[in-house]
């Protein structure tokens, strides 16, 4: 029985955190397969929004689910400005053009935001309702991390069924699987990675503004998390919504595990293991065959 | 006319001969950029507030701040500039050093630059041995750690205990000088966790939930203060653990007074051994606080950092004034040996033989008075010298 406890808190502490890497990587997978972007700027999004959501609640007086809305709304919105302004002069850039970009984005975000908010950890304090514990009948676990697996499961649902039964998603899927053939069937490739990113950027800033709780929010975000992001979408293969969300729960769980019960070497091994695993299968574990 | 050229040069030359000697440049290394921008700034304020309130103490001298970015608990970074400094900015004292790796490394540099070397922050306590040029006016890790593996015995009457440190020079500082007394008084540590780095804040909830299986009476934890010491609290609370019968502890890095508000509730019941925090009742503290809120705005709050570099500053002015502005590192040093002051956290001393600290230690427990959370102090021990080089232990005995 005490077994099972501890299992159970191991998976669901662990699932949650995937969960965020979920919600934060999914949007990075999808534009790198659409067009081989290469987004390293992704995890300023996540923090952008992180930024808009706290500051919505703390400052604004919102609930922390209109702040999330808010923050989704107002992080796809700008990301759709610099989609325009800046990444699509590079789509057909070399990918070291596309890196610099994004990263030199990257340092720009981290300065606007140090210097209009300074460099310290936004606090994000979570409705009451979220805070404490709940008895799950065989184990009693920390509510936010059940309301958080909660939410990315239900966003997990919504974006497949959005994936595999909408036109857009169809698209979506033709272009990642062979984008000339889908151009010259006349879908408007630049269009739909403009609504991609759109909602890659916004569901990455949900992720901020939910993983906040175990993540943080600072200026440096974007360049500490930015590894962890790229080994979720790595081994969960680009441009594949199934894909990502195995790999991030995958990579929760088994990093949870590992720090738990190898705490001396386990926050180390999840790189070693991403390597031995790219090693093996370099197109991912669940991404289709490199072409 | 030629006459008066030549006039008007040796006044010239007089004048900047003169404006020379008053300035003291002191060449400051602090993380101003990155992950420790908040705690360089706690430091930085700590100086400029003690300049800035002390005018008349460091007349007729002038001390000008030469300040570099070392972003980075690396090392690396603090060592380039610690050598551009004294090379390219020819300072006549150093000081600052955030992050103990940014000392370790800075050691030989500072050494062989021989200039009078005073640490703000940085607190390995085996640092001090590295260079016959360090003087600390921050703390050692085993001040805090080796008083309250006492206390925790003894005070807090627990027999079992779990350690959790950032796995970094200061964390297993911590965790040893814990273990050491805790251990002599009777304790047993039934597990050591390291918790990841100091380069980022990781998600606690694995780590914490090791320690909460174990059933320890109290749980040690040593993390950078800061964003680390926030999340610490935060996971502490949402797993239960205080439900659960496990007493918080550890220095009063978890504590930090500028995060402490925000913790809010989450805080209340956990019990520090540390040097300082802005709860402190005394006339000295009073006026710091005060000055500080004046100068930086009323929501804003000192700290043990701001307070390091606060009186880390007053240090390099007794220093100037002894000197008489001509600061020479041997001389320096002998005016620094024995140097006393009333500091905002009490009485403190350079101890002559370790050039570290010797200053009060106040064990404080988290509450809430009148709507904010107060640190209220439980109990005090008086002029606390460094253990580690007291007892000679491992890396501080002297070679």
């Amino acid at each position: 029985m005490i077994f099972g406890v501890d299992v159970a808190s191991m998976l669901l502490g662990g699932v949650a955190a995937g969960m965020v890497l979920f919600i934060v990587s999914v949007g990075l997978s999808l534009t790198m397969g659409l067009m081989g972007f290469v987004n390293l700027a992704h995890g300023g999004f996540a923090m952008l929004g992180g930024y808009v959501i706290v500051q919505a609640m703390n400052h604004w007086g919102m609930g922390f689910a209109v702040a999330l809305v808010l923050g989704f709304v107002i992080t796809a919105a700008v990301s759709v400005v610099l989609e325009r302004l800046l990444y699509s002069r590079l789509y057909r850039a070399a990918e070291l053009d596309q890196v610099l970009l994004t990263v030199g984005l990257v340092f720009v975000m981290i300065a606007s935001v140090t210097l209009l908010l300074g460099p310290e950890n936004q606090p994000l304090r979570l409705p009451l309702a979220l805070q404490g514990q709940i008895d799950l009948g065989i184990v009693k676990y920390r509510t936010y991390s059940i309301v958080l697996i909660a939410t990315g499961l239900l966003l997990a649902a919504g974006l497949w069924l959005a994936f595999e039964r909408t036109q857009i998603g169809a698209q979506i899927r033709a272009a990642v699987d062979n984008r000339r053939m889908a151009e010259s069937l006349g879908i408007n490739i630049a269009r739909l990675f403009t609504i991609t990113f759109a909602a890659g950027s916004g569901l990455a800033a949900l992720g901020g503004g939910l993983g906040a709780e175990f993540l943080g929010l600072d200026p440096q975000y974007p360049l500490k998390y930015l590894v962890y992001f790229l080994i979720v979408v790595a081994v969960g293969g680009l441009g594949r919504v199934t894909g990502v969300f195995y790999a991030a729960l995958l990579i929760g769980v088994l990093d949870f595990v590992l720090k738990k019960y190898l705490p001396q070497g386990g926050t180390a091994f999840i790189y070693g293991f991403t390597i031995l695993l790219l090693l093996w299968r370099p197109q991912g574990l669940f991404g289709g065959q490199a072409r | 006319m030629f006459k008066r050229i030549i006039a008007i040069t040796t006044v010239l030359a007089a004048t900047t001969t003169w404006a020379q000697a008053q300035e003291v440049k002191v060449g400051v290394n602090l993380p101003y950029t990155g992950i420790g921008a908040e705690f360089a700034q706690l430091v930085d304020r700590g100086m400029e507030l003690y300049l800035k309130v002390n005018a008349d103490k460091v007349q007729p001298y002038k001390i000008t701040l030469v300040k570099r970015d070392v972003k980075d608990p690396s090392g690396a970074n603090a060592k380039i500039a610690v050598q551009e400094l004294l090379t390219q900015d020819n300072v006549d004292i150093l000081a600052g050093w955030i992050y103990s790796p940014n000392a370790i490394a800075s050691a030989p540099i500072v050494t062989a630059g021989k200039k009078l070397a005073v640490i703000m922050n940085a607190g390995t306590a085996h640092i001090t041995t590295m260079s016959p040029y360090y003087v600390r006016t921050s703390f050692s890790m085993w001040h805090a750690g080796y008083a309250m593996g006492d206390a925790a015995a003894k005070t807090l009457n627990a027999k079992t205990a779990v350690v959790g440190y950032t796995d970094f020079p200061p964390g297993k500082d911590s965790l040893a000088a814990f273990k050491r007394s805790f251990e002599a008084n009777g304790g047993k540590v039934v597990d050591e966790i390291p918790m990841g780095g100091a380069g980022a804040v990781p998600d606690f909830t694995p780590f914490f939930q090791r320690a909460k299986d174990k059933k320890p009476d109290v749980f040690f934890v040593f993390v950078p203060a800061g964003d680390h010491a926030a999340a610490v609290v935060k996971t502490f609370a949402a797993l239960g653990m205080r439900e659960a019968g496990i007493k918080l502890i550890g220095p009063g890095d978890i504590t930090q007074d500028t995060k402490l508000q925000a913790m809010g509730g989450a805080a209340v019941g956990l019990i520090t051994m540390h040097h300082y925090h802005a709860d402190l009742d005394n006339p000295e503290n009073k006026r710091f606080v005060e000055a500080w809120k004046k100068e930086y705005g009323a929501t804003s709050t000192p700290d043990f950092m701001a307070v390091g570099g606060y009186d880390g500053m007053a240090a390099i002015v007794h220093v100037v004034q002894t000197l008489k502005g001509k600061v020479e590192a041997d001389k320096a040093l002998e005016a620094l040996k024995g140097w006393k002051f009333n500091s905002p956290r009490g009485p403190i001393m350079i101890d002559p033989v370790t050039r570290d600290i010797v200053m009060n230690e106040y064990l404080s427990e988290v509450t809430m008075k009148d709507g904010r959370v107060f640190q209220k102090t439980i109990g005090q021990i008086d002029a606390v010298k460094d253990a580690c080089k007291e007892q000679k232990i491992g890396p501080c005995a002297p070679k």
